[in-house]
């Protein structure tokens, strides 16, 4: 049985059928990109990952637990589901950051939240306080950004702020981060920069699932490709399978017009 | 100059209950008003129904028939409760207890105005924001604690400001009910002397207080400037 497991996820919004049965599986430490023209369901089955979506049908399993199950979750509790969706981290297309924050306290706000729920002594909530202070520092460091812990999410640059929010996302060490086009709101020549820190993620052995326009990347990155559409996998493969030789004219018809926009 | 110095004395302490109906109005409406805006939203159908009727009803009605009737509510109940034998008398009787009537009245009408304010404030925060305090795994408490009520504030100093400074014109109303507010205390030396720079001289007051609270509000903006939402 692989890591992650999502079989048959499907979703609907009133009438519109929008995920009509998902299944693939994930192996720890890989990564999976997602393409697919606009519309066709990527940003959806993310959500439906990261529960901000609930799917209609299907279940999810990681390391062999199930954490999701249609048939049964319908009314999960608001505690079941916040445990559930840390193994998940998401990092969003339009970054999201606290604006009221600094780069560094949005790193450790939601940590800092969670050490306050547990009963701890003085002592030690003091002694987790600084590991999770220490473990931000490490972050901002990953994504090359110490030198703008200070700075609130207005004074930074796209780019940067797309790094904190991946900062913020790793500091819950979810097992699995999402990433929804992180750069697909941002100028040309700061998408470079943010594709070079998750790539830098991928050998420090995150698990990571890409939704992604960039072609390059997913070509380079991951170790396994996905295509979708119409709220299905059309196919699925690793890279040099799905870029060089596509089986699906659907497939195919999507490289030819992605490539032409070049 | 006597008449000066005596006429300043009886504003000032006109000023002095002005500024307490100013103070609890807005100490109450403040809170109460949040209270409102997440009644008006919630997602149990009777509350947010029931919510939005009392707002509709309060901000369509004029405060001073508001205050009217606060202030012949206990009266009125005491009288059907004796009228079907049960003894009480809740009948308001002294400075304190109509003063007070009067608090409740200004407060809940602005927790009504404020309600508005902070229901606009709150939806104008995106979605975005929630999402991602939600993934993170903060609670729905949390959230609106640490992420989302800050950039409510920020977003609504403004609108807020202006109810403000509304309020505080606002407090001569009281002059239905009790006559110690700053602008009956003018109007009533005005009565009895015949003179009329006194009212005038009321209004500096007003414009005193109206200028302070524009300078400590436009330092909360201030303050609050250091992000952008
Ligand atoms: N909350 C919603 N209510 C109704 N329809 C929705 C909702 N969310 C998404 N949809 C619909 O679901 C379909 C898939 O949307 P989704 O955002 O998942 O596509 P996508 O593959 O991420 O597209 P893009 O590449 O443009 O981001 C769209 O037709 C969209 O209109
Ligand atoms: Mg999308």
């Amino acid at each position: 049985m692989a890591f992650f497991e999502v079989s048959n996820i499907k979703k609907s919004f009133g009438k519109t059928e929008v995920l009509k049965g998902i299944d693939f599986s994930l192996e720890k430490g890989s990564v999976l990109s997602i393409i697919g023209s606009s519309g066709s369901g990527k940003t959806t089955l993310l959500r439906c990952l990261n529960f901000l979506e609930t799917p209609d049908v299907g279940t999810m399993s990681i390391d062999g637990k199930v954490i999701f199950d249609a048939s049964k979750d319908k009314a999960m509790k608001e505690a079941e589901i916040r445990a559930n969706r840390l193994h998940f981290g998401l990092v969003f297309q339009s970054f999201n950051l606290f604006p009221q924050y600094t780069a560094f306290d949005n790193i450790t706000l939601a940590p800092l939240m969670r050490l306050t729920e547990q009963k701890l002594t003085k002592e030690e909530i003091k002694v987790k306080t600084e590991e999770i202070k220490a473990k931000a520092w490490e972050l901002l460091e990953k994504v090359g950004l110490t030198d703008k812990a200070d700075f609130y999410p207005c004074q930074l640059s796209g780019g940067q702020q797309q790094r904190v929010a991946i900062a913020r996302a790793l500091a819950l060490s979810p097992d699995i981060l999402c990433f929804d086009e992180p750069t697909s709101a941002l100028d040309p020549e700061l998408t470079g920069e943010v594709l070079r820190v998750i790539k830098s993620l991928k050998s420090s052995d995150s698990t990571m699932i890409v939704v992604t326009h960039e072609m390059e990347f997913a070509k380079n990155v991951s170790d396994e490709v996905i295509f979708m559409a119409n709220g299905v996998i059309e196919e699925q493969g690793t890279p040099e399978e799905l870029f060089e030789n596509p089986k699906s004219p659907l497939t195919r018809a999507f490289l030819n017009k992605s490539l032409e926009s070049f | 100059m006597a008449l000066f110095f005596n006429v300043t004395l009886q504003l000032l302490e006109g000023l002095l209950y002005t500024l307490l109906i100013f103070g609890v109005t807005l100490l109450v409406a403040l809170p109460l008003g949040l209270l409102i805006a997440f009644g008006s939203k919630s997602k149990i159908k009777i509350i947010s129904a029931i919510t939005r009727a009392f707002v509709w009803v309060i901000r369509g009605t004029p405060l001073m028939l508001q205050i009217i009737f606060f202030l012949f509510l206990p009266t009125s109940f005491s009288n059907i409760m004796q009228s079907i034998g049960i003894p009480v008398d809740l009948a308001l009787r002294g400075e304190v207890a109509l003063l007070t009537m009067v608090c409740v009245a200004f407060s809940i009408n602005y927790a009504c105005y404020f309600s508005e304010i902070y229901r606009g404030g709150i939806q104008s925060v995106p979605q975005g924001q929630y999402e991602a305090a939600q993934v993170l795994g903060m609670t729905k408490s949390q959230t609106f604690s640490k992420v989302i009520f800050l950039q409510v504030v920020k977003r609504i100093v403004a609108p807020m400001s202006n109810e403000i400074i509304t309020l505080v014109k606002d407090t001569a109303l009281a002059s239905v009910v009790i006559r110690l507010d700053l602008f009956t205390v003018a109007k009533g030396i005005v009565n009895t002397k015949a003179i009329l720079w006194p009212i005038f001289y009321a209004g500096l007051f007003y414009l005193l207080i109206n200028g302070l609270l524009t300078i400590l509000l436009g330092k909360l903006e201030k303050k609050l400037g250091y992000f952008k939402v």
